[in-house]
């Protein structure tokens, strides 16, 4: 594909927009956009393209949604602002802010008289009401525009019929409209006689991208302003009629249940205590205030039947994996070939965000509401229906802003255990989880493990098998469904389902002769999810550790290597700004070191460079209930998304990409044990900390390359956790091959009790004042 | 029940509340005042940091009957008043560096920054490397490095 070329082709077609029949301007267009060509590689050794190259997730998010496409609209008030409910969640990623600079570019109206909320669940969307797989700005650039730019033209429209003048005589600005004679009228003044009493469908073409003045320029968030002054509401700031705080107390053992409870009436009696409820989860409580709710938790005492992971710790489940793990088949290979052969391990992690799983929900006899950050509101619509034994059109679902999801907010939990305790007390419920709850019966990154054999002969890599055996990942919130729904038409024929999603997700983007990489899965006794991809990070950092280590064996360079077999001139490109921005070679002293490495996915690319310190004085710093170690105190990032919309919140998805890969190879990992995770808070699962933070850290978005959004939000996870692994391989002269890397070491914490299923809060805070 | 009086944001406030809730549920629960977030509720992720009496605090792991009636607590909503203002500089410098992702840590992460600063002060020193590496407030976007960034840039505005 000629990226240029396609873009310049884009930006000649006519699109069908909607005006819908309503009192003020509202104009539409149906979600949808066009499949991206294969790239074509060129190879020393030619790889065959693998299927994720020719189709990747991200596209078959896209071809899902062309059947079933819902209308999107854009609204135009009397005061002269603008707003759009986007159908997906914000959870940090900045998408309201990127849909409101397309629909500031097309409408040419300040972004900031441009409101973004979040659309109900909205069942007529089907699959295109589902934020996942860094899919937003890719399946939603084109509609958005569309209709906002069917919008300009019925204000255009509407001016040249009160001027007097022709169209073509006409020019926006700012939200306003000007006439050759010099006349302006205000799309204020405009939004009621530009509206339309029937629904039209009309043309419409785009702004051509050299006229670009939003897209592809730095802006801050929308809602920054609400962030950093306390206003910005999540599920558990609203105030819902008589929902009160509402917490459930919890098995010892993952997924355990409920045998009796011997003290009901007792813990009913507590202080602030509404409402005990035995529940299919645990034994719910609400009250006055969480804090109170607590204390019941605490208080309740409970006999629990076994879990679905009874007896489970770290080694059962490697063993398993171990036995899961499917053949390697070398193929023929001439003589002197050498051939490097590594197993890899990645234990449970956790995907909690800041905002633990939490939903408000108020079920009476014929109806629900409820309210939470749900990347798959649809799919939780029909389960509470069904849950609650109601149609799906009597059960409302307000999408909230999200305080982080990472994975976890693709699922409902909260908000279907929400639905389910409200209806058990006949009240409206504030329920949220305890952190301990959100660690320890959350869903968890399943461990994996990844078995790569490569063979390299003469300066060329001859073949690349990789075995990757995880515990079960679960797709139960319809991104699983999104995907079989199409993979039928792929050469992926025979596959089962999550070995289907490997495929279209994983790629080689070297030069590696024959290149196999395959899935098998065990147990599905866990509760799981994605985490800020589902595969990718640990797939390709074994895979850019192998990479190293072949090219020490041929004693070549890691960043050169890379660029001799990397198959694209994207890829080649990110890796050299990198390297040259984070000055790759640079004389570093003993114990410290660089590493590099890159990921393409989702029509993307990023490349990082970090510094890391593994010297005895970094790595023998103590910190409290914390995790020192080896420091990361550099890091680059080159990046290439094809068109970055707003590239000041691409920067800020790489950097906190960045920050989960220091975390994922460095510091945080879930230890299981007797069925149960030992970690129960931030002062045992070690996410990255500011004394883990680099000091130095840079982003370079590449200019436009194909002229077409890629994905983001999951993008700089892999690479950065790949750079680091690199970087301390050739820091201490050791293969790590077991991430976080100090998973084995003795546990850095005393594990928190298990009954009760949270800690108590303590009463010290006035002592750590400062 | 007991009652409890304190400062909140430059006001008297009285609660009836059982003593030993703790001061975030009371901000929240009570006085719906919810800039203050959960995040642990053992005083660990810091998302909930406020000053009491210009210091940085965290209201879960404080009973509400160990708060007097002069004791003044300022959550992120109270800020900008401290210094008579719209917003507080470190609140401008983090609009500046763009610093929030999904901003559910913020309201602490700011609370914290100001304390951190005239805490630096108070030792006779600028803000610093050092400094900053004590920071113990989690953003699960990790938006560290723009926190160091804006929390240098607003050291010297107020």
């Amino acid at each position: 594909m000629g990226a240029q070329g396609h873009a310049h082709d884009m930006d000649r077609r006519r699109f069908l927009g909607y005006v819908l029949a309503a009192p003020v301007l509202t104009a539409a267009a149906r979600l949808g956009a066009d499949l991206a060509a294969p790239e074509q590689a060129a190879a020393a050794v030619p790889s065959l393209p693998g299927p994720a190259e020719i189709l990747n997730l991200n596209d078959m998010l896209t071809v899902a949604a062309l059947p079933t496409a819902g209308l999107i609209g854009v609204q135009l008030h009397p005061d002269g602002t603008a707003s759009f409910a986007l159908p997906r969640a914000e959870v940090g990623q900045g998408i309201t802010t990127s849909s409101a600079m397309l629909i500031a570019e097309e409408l040419d109206l300040p972004l900031d008289r441009i409101r973004v909320t979040l659309a109900d669940a909205r069942p007529e969307l089907l699959f295109n009401q589902l934020t996942g797989g860094s899919n937003t700005t890719i399946s939603t650039y084109l509609p958005i525009r569309v209709a906002a730019a069917t919008a300009r033209g019925r204000l255009l429209a509407a001016a040249a019929a009160a001027f007097g003048e022709p169209v073509t005589a006409l020019t926006t600005r700012l939200g306003v409209v000007t006439s050759a004679a010099g006349r302006t009228a205000t799309y204020a003044e405009l939004a009621v006689a530009a509206a339309s009493r029937t629904t039209l469908q009309v043309a419409v073409e785009l702004k051509p991208a050299r006229d670009f003045a939003v897209i592809g320029t730095p802006r801050n968030r929308i809602d920054a302003r609400a962030a950093v002054t306390g206003r910005k509401q999540y599920a558990m700031d609203l105030q819902v009629p008589g929902a009160l705080p509402a917490m459930i107390c919890r098995p010892p053992t993952i997924n355990g249940t409920v045998r009796s409870v011997a003290n009901l009436a007792a813990v009913r009696a507590m202080p602030g205590i509404t409402d005990v409820a035995v529940v299919s989860t645990g034994v719910a409580v609400r009250g006055r205030t969480f804090g109170q709710c607590i204390d019941a938790v605490r208080a309740l005492q409970v006999a629990w039947g076994p879990g679905t992971a009874e007896g489970a710790s770290d080694a059962t489940v490697r063993e398993e994996l171990r036995r899961a793990e499917l053949p390697l088949v070398v193929p023929p290979l001439p003589i002197l070939t050498k051939a490097v052969d590594v197993r890899f391990t990645f234990p449970f992690a956790g995907n909690s965000a800041l905002e633990t799983n939490c939903a408000i929900a108020d079920v009476r006899a014929d109806r629900a509401e409820v309210w939470g950050s749900l990347k798959s509101p649809i799919v939780a619509q029909e389960q509470i229906a069904l849950r609650l034994g109601l149609p799906v059109s009597a059960v409302q679902v307000h999408v909230v802003d999200g305080g982080g999801s990472f994975g976890r907010k693709l699922f409902s939990d909260a908000a279907l255990e929400a639905a389910e305790v409200s209806k058990a007390m006949g009240k409206p419920v504030k329920l949220m989880w305890h952190r301990a709850d959100d660690v320890r019966q959350g869903r968890t990154h399943p461990m994996s493990t990844s078995r790569v054999r490569a063979t390299h002969s003469l300066g060329q890599v001859l073949s690349y098998e990789q075995r990757h055996t995880s515990v079960a990942t679960d797709f139960g919130h319809g991104l699983g469904e999104v995907i079989t729904a199409t993979a039928a038409q792929l050469p992926v024929g025979g596959l089962a389902f999550s070995e289907t999603i490997f495929v279209l997700t994983q790629e080689t983007p070297y030069n590696f002769g024959v290149v196999t990489q395959l899935l098998s899965e065990v147990d599905k006794g866990f509760n799981t999810g994605s985490m800020r991809n589902i595969y990718s990070p640990n797939v390709r950092c074994a895979q850019e550790l192998v990479v190293d280590r072949i090219a020490a064996d041929m004693g070549k360079d890691p960043y050169r290597f890379r660029r001799d077999f990397l198959k694209d001139a994207r890829a080649r490109a990110v890796l050299d700004k990198a390297a040259e921005l984070g000055q790759w070679g640079r004389a570093m002293p003993a114990g410290t070191a660089q590493g590099i490495a890159l990921h393409p996915e989702y029509h993307s690319v990023a490349a990082v460079l970090v510094e890391i310190d593994c010297r005895p004085q970094t790595t023998g710093r103590t910190i409290p209930n914390a995790v020192t170690g080896p420091r990361v105190t550099k890091a680059v990032c080159a990046v290439d998304v094809g068109l970055a919309v707003n590239p000041r919140g691409l920067e800020a998805q790489m950097m906190g990409g960045i920050m989960d890969g220091i975390a994922l190879a460095l510091t945080s990992s879930l230890h299981l044990k007797d069925g149960a995770f030992l970690e129960a808070s931030w002062d045992n699962y070690f996410y990255t900390r500011q004394w883990n933070t680099p000091a130095e850290l840079e982003v370079f978005v590449m200019p436009p390359t194909t002229g077409e959004p890629g994905g983001a939000g999951e993008l700089a996870v892999a690479s950065a956790m790949a750079a680091v692994a690199c970087a301390y391989r050739r820091a201490t002269g050791t293969m790590p091959t077991t991430f976080p890397i100090n998973h084995d070491a003795p546990l850095a914490f005393e594990p928190k009790p298990t009954v009760p299923p949270v800690p108590a809060s303590p009463t010290d805070g006035l002592d750590r004042a400062y | 029940m007991p009652q409890h009086t304190f400062r909140l944001n430059g006001e008297e406030v009285t609660v009836d509340i059982e003593d030993d809730v703790r001061l975030l549920w009371v901000l929240r629960d009570v006085l719906g005042v919810t800039g203050p977030k959960y995040g642990c509720g053992i005083g660990v992720c810091q998302a909930c940091t406020s000053h009491i009496n210009g210091k940085a605090f965290n209201p879960c792991s404080v009973r509400v009957a160990d708060l007097g009636p002069d004791d003044e607590v300022t959550t992120i909503e109270g800020l900008p008043a401290t210094v008579g203002r719209e917003l507080h500089p470190m609140q401008e410098a983090w609009l500046e560096h763009d610093v929030a992702q999904c901003g559910y840590c913020q309201p602490g992460q700011i609370m914290a920054a100001v304390a951190k600063v005239r805490q630096a002060r108070a030792a006779g020193h600028e803000i610093g490397d050092a400094d900053l590496d004590e920071i113990r407030n989690i953003c699960r976007c990790g938006t560290y490095f723009r926190i160091r960034e804006a929390i240098r840039a607003a050291a010297t505005r107020f």
